[in-house]
């Protein structure tokens, strides 16, 4: 009788010790997570651990990110396995700016400035739409157009004729 | 997307040929490219290209809008009018009064860039105004 209480005893210091010694799902979780934010490939990571059943979720660049970091936490003791829920990003969409289209009185005002040089030639504005008349030579229109297209009408409408 | 294709080798020459900032926008029928580039010669290669696909420009479907690049290091212009004296006014605007002339040639002091088509100049006899950008090349 008092021997069996004894092994008893030994058997739970035992089995209490044992457990101790393996992290619990908390420390897991903590050391998940200092392990995902020191690589910083993945941003907005979760971390969620149960029974050393490691569920990670956040955002991957790519495949390799994902791979990488599921491996970085089963590597991580007491972790038994892992449910990788990452995301891949998509990639990034870059915005086109809108098209600025010059107000007719400030158009108006630089096409004069940019025409002044070509009398031959007739500039009218609406609507930010640049209207040429008139004749102009080769070379002419090959400096003319660039100085009124940076001048960001809406479109130009060229009737010019061409010597 | 059509007008993409139709002017595809000239926003690919602007990519080769190291235009930055390039923009292209398709928009009621009209194609908008903008961007700067390096120096003056790319411009030229650009519009030339632009003259072939669409000779003397005149579909109307195309706002080519590349302005070049003028390092801040910049303070001498070359007055690179066809033969004529470059008006100095004073302020930026044909309806200015002219203040000073500039010989075609001759190379002048870039105070500063006031806007994309006006320049604020300096002559060597100190007349300072404002000069069409157009005919001034930066001197490097």
């Amino acid at each position: 009788m008092k021997l069996s209480k004894v092994l008893m005893a030994i058997a739970i210091i035992a089995t209490v010790s044992f457990t101790s010694c393996k992290p619990n799902d908390e420390e897991i979780k903590s050391a998940i997570e200092a392990k995902l934010q020191s690589t910083a490939m993945i941003t907005a990571a979760t971390v969620e651990v149960k029974d050393g059943v490691a569920t990670i979720g956040g955002e991957c660049k790519d495949d390799e990110c994902k791979t990488v970091c599921e491996k970085d936490v089963a590597a991580i003791k007491g972790v038994k396995s892992v449910i990788n829920n990452c995301n891949i990003a998509m990639p990034a969409v870059v915005a086109d700016a809108p098209v600025t289209i010059t107000a007719d009185d400030l158009l108006v005002k630089a096409v004069t400035d940019a025409t002044k040089d070509f009398p031959m030639v007739t500039a009218t504005v609406k609507d930010g739409v640049l209207t040429l008349t008139g004749e102009i030579k080769k070379d002419g229109l090959k400096r003319l157009m660039p100085a009124l297209q940076a001048l960001k009408p809406k479109k130009v409408d060229n009737k010019l004729t061409v010597k | 997307m059509a007008l993409q294709n139709k002017y595809k080798e000239l926003t690919d020459a602007a990519t080769a040929l190291g235009v930055s900032n390039l923009q292209v926008r398709e928009q009621d029928a009209v194609l908008y490219i903008d961007g700067t580039a390096p120096n003056g010669s790319v411009k030229d290669q650009l519009w030339g290209i632009y003259d072939k696909i669409d000779p003397n420009f005149i579909a109307g479907d195309l706002i080519l809008n590349v302005s070049v690049d003028v390092a801040a290091t910049v303070t001498k212009v070359k007055v690179t009018t066809e033969s004529s004296n470059l008006n100095i006014r004073k302020g930026p605007g044909t309806d200015q009064p002219i203040v000073g002339k500039a010989a075609h040639g001759e190379v002048i002091t870039l105070v500063s860039q006031s806007s994309e088509q006006w320049w604020l100049v300096r002559t060597d006899d100190g007349e300072e105004g404002y000069a069409y950008a157009q005919y001034l090349t930066p001197v490097v």
